[in-house]
């Protein structure tokens, strides 16, 4: 039973930059949430004040109920997988993952089998003697983990433990962490900055910007319900396509968003927040994939020119500029297989069930 | 072209003495100054070992090698050890007063021992240190270049390690010395040298506070070749190749690290 909680938390430097504000998080036994936002949001931070690398400011951190803040990382149990792996350069695989064995005292049988399990598990047995230099940076990445897994933490912490590998490599190593951690069940707490990486391996995800906690939930429920613009934008790959826009009611009382003097985007009901009058300053938002070039039922036509497109196999990536809309920011289209312009305009369709809609403060609506 | 020419000129420049020193050391005492200034002293028609049996019978020569060894020695081990844990507490603890301290380090490497010899030798009195091996030895341990060496290298050393080892469960002093260490040899190497080489050569600081040869180092035993009638230059050449020869072994086996130390710690040479 290993439990994890944020509660209230906030973490301000002796520069006074503020990395967390009033941070709360509840992590489950044997759940892997991942934290996900961009480049010095916060994210690391929250993983060094769990591991006691750091210092709260104020609020409490409790692991298995018990407030951990004035205890040091050596009594927490928890072990850390860091970005550039911390291997220990004089040291050969094999003392590396002694090491944290030898500051437990382990006897020397017990500590010679736990390594070897270890190494089964990662797949390290040919690897032990080599110093972490002669290692390929996928193997030491498997290292890391195994040095973190031999001490059996009750919590196990990931920092952007795959951004030094290349596509590939990334995608194996993902789909490895997967696997271990449904098989040890450990409570794991993993930071990326890769919404990919958040969607696939978390069993719950929390979006962070700028030290805030923007919403936590399943990768579905952020993708189909961002709760502001930016999940929206930073969930999906491409994001969510935000245009601004002014809520009106259109033809036949069906309300929409108009953006510019010519684009009308339907809305499927009018927006349940009663305070919200026609003419209200709102943002659209489309998400690449629910925009289409066929046209369907009760679907709106929107013509568009179209900019330019990025081939990527199994489909296209086209961005458009709408009529009358500021050229600032480009609609764009993810399109199945190859798409050619044909021609300077491109009729689009979108169904009313897919524009989502959000608050000039940026929280949702629709 | 006219790079390598110019090396090579500057090169001979240095070589030179050494040379000639090397050579007058094997010649015989007469010959040493007549032959100086022409090519063919460095090739002695007639090699000599007289100049090396006078160091032997005029000086107590194993006595002044082993003072120096004795004091350099332990001036290197103690500063090695005080000199890192000070470069280690100002690159990576926090405490009050660390900048203040730094900045005050920083100032002192550019105080030299010839500013402060009086007032230091009146506090060595004032303990009743002097002609000791103790009053060659303690001033010199903690130095400010040393300090400052060791804070610049432990700067450039990933912080992560450190974390590491600190969730693996070991103690400051086990990171230290099982972490940090083992990954600054670089730097230990570039300080062990640069301390030796200084302290070998020390001549003022011993002449002001030791009378007795049984204290006094190296330099102050081939200055008495100088004071001792009669002058014989072949006997200083002898001295000096002797008093030479271990800085060269020392600096033959650790070259490796010390060309890393000093371009690892920013330092250019």
């Amino acid at each position: 039973m290993s439990t994890v909680e944020f509660r209230n938390v906030s973490k301000q430097f002796a520069n006074g930059t503020v990395a967390l504000r009033d941070f709360s998080l509840k992590i489950n036994d044997g759940e892997l949430v991942v934290l996900v936002g961009p480049s010095g949001c916060g994210k690391s931070t929250i993983l060094r004040l769990l591991a006691g690398l750091e210092d709260v400011t104020a609020g409490d951190i409790l692991i298995d109920e018990k407030i951990v803040n004035q205890i040091i990382p050596q009594q927490r149990n928890i072990a850390m997988v860091f970005q550039n792996y911390a291997l220990y350069p004089h040291m050969n695989v094999r003392s590396n993952l002694e090491f944290p064995l030898k500051m437990l005292h382990t006897a020397k049988e017990s500590m010679a089998q736990i390594i070897s399990d270890i190494a089964d598990i990662l797949n390290l047995q040919d690897l032990l003697d080599r110093k972490p230099a002669q290692l390929s940076g996928g193997q030491k990445q498997r290292v890391a983990m195994g040095r973190a897994l031999v001490r059996n933490p009750s919590v196990f912490l990931l920092d952007e433990p795959l951004s030094n590998l290349d596509a590939k490599l990334r995608a194996q190593i993902r789909a490895d962490i997967s696997e271990l951690q449904k098989r040890l069940q450990k409570t794991t707490l993993y930071v990326t900055h890769d919404q990919v990486e958040a969607m696939t391996l978390g069993d719950r995800v929390a979006v962070i910007d700028s030290g805030e906690l923007h919403q936590i939930g399943k990768p579905t429920e952020l993708y189909q319900s961002p709760q502001s613009i930016f999940v929206a934008r930073f969930i999906g790959s491409p994001g969510m396509n935000i245009i601004a826009s002014r809520l009106q009611k259109g033809s036949n009382n069906q309300w929409v968003a108009k953006a510019g003097k010519l684009v009308d985007i339907p809305l499927s009901k009018k927006p349940a927040k009663h305070f919200l009058q026609e003419g209200e300053f709102v943002y659209a938002g489309i998400r690449p994939e629910s925009i289409s070039t066929q046209p369907a039922e009760k679907c709106l036509r929107l013509r568009a020119n179209c900019v330019t497109t990025e081939f990527l196999g199994h489909e296209t990536l086209v961005y458009f500029y709408l009529p009358g809309i500021e050229r600032k920011t480009p609609l764009i289209a993810r399109l199945p297989g190859q798409f050619h312009p044909n021609g300077k305009t491109t009729d689009l369709f979108i169904t009313p069930e897919t524009v989502y809609l959000f608050h000039r403060n940026g929280t949702a609506i629709l | 072209m006219s790079v390598y020419l110019a090396l090579g000129c500057l090169t001979l420049i240095f070589l030179v003495p050494v040379g000639m020193m090397i050579s007058g050391s094997f010649k015989p005492d007469s010959l040493v100054l007549q032959e100086a200034g022409q090519l063919t002293s460095f090739f002695p028609d007639e090699i000599v070992l007289t100049n090396y049996q006078d160091v032997f019978a005029r000086v107590d020569f194993a006595q002044y090698i082993f003072n120096s060894i004795y004091i350099t020695g332990t001036i290197v081990l103690f500063g090695l050890f005080a000199n890192s844990l000070a470069g280690y507490a100002l690159s990576r603890l926090h405490w009050h007063g660390r900048k203040l301290i730094l900045a005050g380090v920083i100032a002192l490497i550019i105080i030299p021992l010839e500013a402060i010899a009086v007032p230091l030798f009146y506090e060595v009195t004032l303990f009743g240190w002097r002609n000791t091996y103790l009053v060659q030895i303690v001033p010199f341990i903690a130095n400010a270049f040393s300090i400052y060496l060791f804070y610049t290298f432990f700067l450039g050393l990933p912080r992560e390690l450190e974390e590491a080892a600190r969730i693996d469960g070991a103690k400051p002093l086990r990171i230290f010395t099982c972490i940090v260490v083992p990954n600054a040899k670089p730097v230990f190497a570039a300080v062990a040298i640069l301390t030796f080489l200084t302290q070998w050569g020390s001549f003022l600081w011993p002449l002001m506070v030791t009378h007795s040869e049984n204290v006094r180092p190296l330099p102050l035993g081939i200055a008495l070749f100088y004071t001792l009638p009669p002058l014989q230059w072949g006997d200083i050449f002898a001295f000096g190749v002797m008093m030479v020869l271990p800085v060269l072994v020392v600096f033959l086996v650790f070259q490796r690290w010390f060309v890393q130390g000093v371009a690892s710690t920013g330092m250019k040479g």
